[in-house]
């Protein structure tokens, strides 16, 4: 039976996705801008998918954009962020351990004469709210930060952030790249004063290709995409009715007990590491504190034992995970994250990260723990001198 | 525009009495390349030239890459071909021709008329006197230049005439399978499909062998190597690919052997094994990348060392070039791009941090013979396994 702990990548759609998924590509296909009454049937889903948002987030349908996923709503709220706001300053603040869809971004920014400040994070993935502070002047533009990071699952408290960044810089905006943590956490960016949010379908067992951006009415950001005019002008392009109804389909499902869902979650995570720990020259990165760490991810190094040799042996039983970093002797692209936290080299060529989902169980953990006894042996033996 | 482009060659021409069998080669290589274009196309061989025919539409840069990768050419030409007429609209054509071709008419010519159908009433050095005489006044820019020109504008009296002046180079060398066939060891690195792609293009036909070590190396790295292939292939046609299955014969020699051995011992049973497959397919030799002093395993004495267990020629195209001028040719032949993605080989895998340079063969002979219980029982389980994909460039 194949195991699937690479959640953090991308998940399996469920079965009701599917089901509108299909049934919007074969008979309510209409084009919403069109004026006929198949226009209107495909208006339809894109107005219950933003209610449905709407109302999973507490905000207004109007604030609710959809995109082609997490990395567009990203280079919109920082681009279309830093391109409304230039003239009232040019610092954006940011955090060490982005993923590359805000790094990038960034580096972008950057070139164009944007001074970009990157804090560092402690050894659990959290920036310091001193440093933060020390860091917002009046220059500042926007805030960024991940809510939940995806290599090690680290929570950064993003209602305090929030606060420190309106009482600091009343004009900044504060960006949440909320990508692995939509469908775990119940997020009220108007109540915690989160302005803009990105959030993507494929993380939450919904389609690939379709993402969605929270902006606050108040914020100031200027569209990037340009064409037709579809979602009043803000995000141009023929609406992507499968992909929008599917993902709405999609968090409608996850936050259905989402309390009880996490605590197993957290339960599975915490026995699995449990677990690691019997095993020899275990490293476990970031905290388990539960405050401070998200249900689904453990990123774990087998020291001694390559990421991708491991990859590749657990595949080989059908158990699919992610390698913490690749490992290639060609080219080595160290982690941002592990490299924050200040894990040594050793850790960073030996981490795979796991990543859960509400479907994963105890006995498939106990599969894994059982395999890894059996194949470290091994694995640590053969290696480069 | 262009009815039918004339092809040149220079090495088979002068091949005596073979020389029609690699004509006939190179018809029939043009003829199977062009297969893959859309149109319809004639290959003929006339007084001892070869033109294609286009005899329907085709796409101009579709046609002349493809016949840009067929060995054997040295280069072709777009030719226009009008039907017989007087000198007069000749003139006409002639002046027309040049005005389409040549936008930027500051070059020299020189006019080069032959007249195959001696019924033609003005002879070839007439018509060179008459035809120059015509260009000169229509473009008072262009200079004649008898030695050296720019463009060397040749008009062909035949049936019918044909005009050209372009010639676009073809790879040169020899047409594919007139020379037998070689086992080209190929990893995913730089220098194995240029070593291929050299060796195919003095008109040898192509097998590859590739050792994989899963879980050491991933599937991505065996894609890469059936995607080079695949590159390659656009020159030397259909590839069959060896996949070998090398984990356990790496792992025990890992076990049994001193580690900065590994290297060599590990290329000594990669050549015994490509060596396998070479013979039981026919195959004259083997082609590998390696080139002086690049890695430990490539030092003079090391290639002794690999060299030692093979009985066919071990062919190493590249043995003389700097790594710039690999490049080059991998840059040219469009492998460049796909070697340099990083995914482990199975030669990085386990490489001792201080590898032998300069082995000696009594030590090495010594080393394997600790192989003597289980290697042989090793080898033939990796002969057994291996996989044998037939990479072509549609496939």
């Amino acid at each position: 039976m194949e195991i699937y702990f690479d959640n953090s990548a991308t998940t399996r759609c469920y079965d009701s996705v599917r089901d509108v998924v299909v049934k919007t590509m074969m008979e309510d296909y209409g084009n919403p801008s069109s004026m006929h009454q198949k226009g209107v049937e495909g208006e339809q889903y894109l107005k219950d998918a933003r209610q449905i948002f709407a109302k999973i987030l507490k905000v207004n349908e109007k604030e609710i954009y959809f995109t082609s996923g997490g990395t567009e709503s990203n280079n919109w709220a920082l681009v279309g962020t830093a391109l409304a706001n230039k003239r009232s300053g040019n610092r954006i603040i940011s955090t060490a351990i982005e993923h590359p869809a805000v790094s990038e971004p960034l580096r972008f920014l950057e070139e164009q004469g944007f001074e970009i400040i990157k804090l560092g994070v402690d050894k659990n993935g959290q920036i310091s709210l001193e440093e933060l502070e020390a860091a917002l002047t009046d220059k500042t533009i926007l805030v960024s930060t991940m809510y939940v990071n995806n290599e090690i699952g680290a929570v950064q408290p993003v209602e305090e952030i929030a606060r420190l960044v309106h009482r600091k810089c009343p004009g900044a905006l504060y960006h949440v790249d909320a990508i692995q943590a939509f469908g775990k956490y119940q997020i009220f960016p108007k109540r915690i004063g989160i302005d803009l949010m990105s959030a993507s379908g494929h993380k939450i067992h919904g389609p690939k290709g379709v993402g969605l951006m929270y902006m606050s009415e108040k914020a100031k950001v200027a569209p990037i995409i340009l064409g037709g005019g579809q979602q009043k002008g803000m995000r141009s392009g023929t609406d992507n009715v499968s992909g929008i109804a599917g993902f709405a389909q999609a968090a409608k499902e996850i936050y259905t007990d989402r309390e009880a869902k996490n605590i197993s979650l957290y339960e599975l995570k915490e026995y699995m590491i449990e677990q690691l720990k019997t095993l020899d020259r275990v490293v476990v990165h970031g905290t388990t504190d539960r405050e401070k760490s998200a249900p689904h991810i453990i990123n774990a190094s087998l020291v001694g034992v390559g990421s991708e040799v491991l990859l590749h042996t657990l595949e080989d039983r059908q158990i699919y995970v992610s390698a913490g970093s690749a490992c290639s002797t060609h080219k080595r692209s160290k982690s941002p994250t592990l490299s924050a936290i200040d894990a040594k080299k050793e850790e960073m060529e030996s981490s795979v990260r796991f990543s859960f989902t509400e479907e994963n169980t105890k006995e498939e953990v106990d599969t894994v723990i059982s395999v890894l006894k059996e194949v470290l042996p091994l694995l640590r033996r053969y290696r480069a001198h | 525009m262009f009815k039918a482009f004339l092809v040149k060659y220079a090495e088979i021409a002068i091949k005596g009495k073979n020389r029609h069998l690699f004509e006939d080669a190179l018809v029939k290589q043009i003829r199977h390349g062009l297969k893959k274009a859309d149109g319809e196309f004639r290959v003929t061989k006339e007084q001892g030239r070869i033109y294609v025919y286009c005899d329907s539409d085709y796409d101009y840069d579709e046609v002349t890459g493809i016949m840009s990768r067929i060995f054997g050419v040295v280069g072709f030409c777009p030719v226009v071909i009008h039907e017989m007429c007087g000198y007069e609209e000749l003139a006409k054509h002639v002046v027309k021709y040049v005005d389409d071709i040549y936008p930027d008419k500051n070059k020299t010519f020189k006019m080069n008329a032959r007249r195959s159908d001696k019924r033609y009433p003005m002879d070839s050095m007439e018509l060179n006197r008459e035809l120059g005489g015509v260009v000169l006044d229509a473009f008072p820019e262009m200079k004649v230049d008898v030695h050296n020109p720019d463009i060397l504008l040749t008009v062909e009296i035949r049936s019918k005439i044909y005009l050209y002046s372009e010639v676009i180079p073809g790879p040169g060398g020899m047409p594919v399978g007139s020379n037998g066939k070689a086992m080209l060891l190929l990893s995913g690195g730089i220098d194995s499909p240029v070593a291929g792609y050299m060796i195919a293009k003095r008109g040898v036909k192509i097998d590859a062998v590739y050792f994989h070590a899963p879980p050491y190396t991933s599937e991505r790295a065996k894609q890469k190597v059936i995607d080079l292939a695949k590159i390659v292939s656009r020159f030397t046609g259909p590839i069959y690919l060896h996949v070998v299955n090398f984990t356990d014969i790496q792992l025990y020699i890992y076990d049994q052997c001193p580690h900065e051995e590994l290297t060599i011992i590990m290329r000594r049973y990669m050549m015994r094994i490509a060596e396998h497959f070479a013979k039981e397919t026919g195959c004259l030799g083997l082609i590998t990348g390696e080139s002086i002093g690049q890695v430990a395993s490539q030092t003079l004495q090391s290639l002794a060392a690999t060299n030692e267990v093979c009985t066919l020629p071990v062919y190493r195209p590249v043995i003389g070039f700097d790594k710039q001028e690999i490049v080059e040719v991998a840059n040219k032949i469009g492998t460049f791009e796909t070697s340099i993605l990083p995914y482990e080989d199975c030669c990085t895998v386990f490489v001792a941090k201080h590898p032998v340079t300069k082995p000696n063969l009594n030590i090495i002979r010594n080393s394997e013979k600790k192989l003597a219980e289980k290697i042989d029982e090793l080898v033939d389980e990796a002969i057994r396994t291996t996989e044998v994909i037939i990479v072509s460039e549609e496939s």
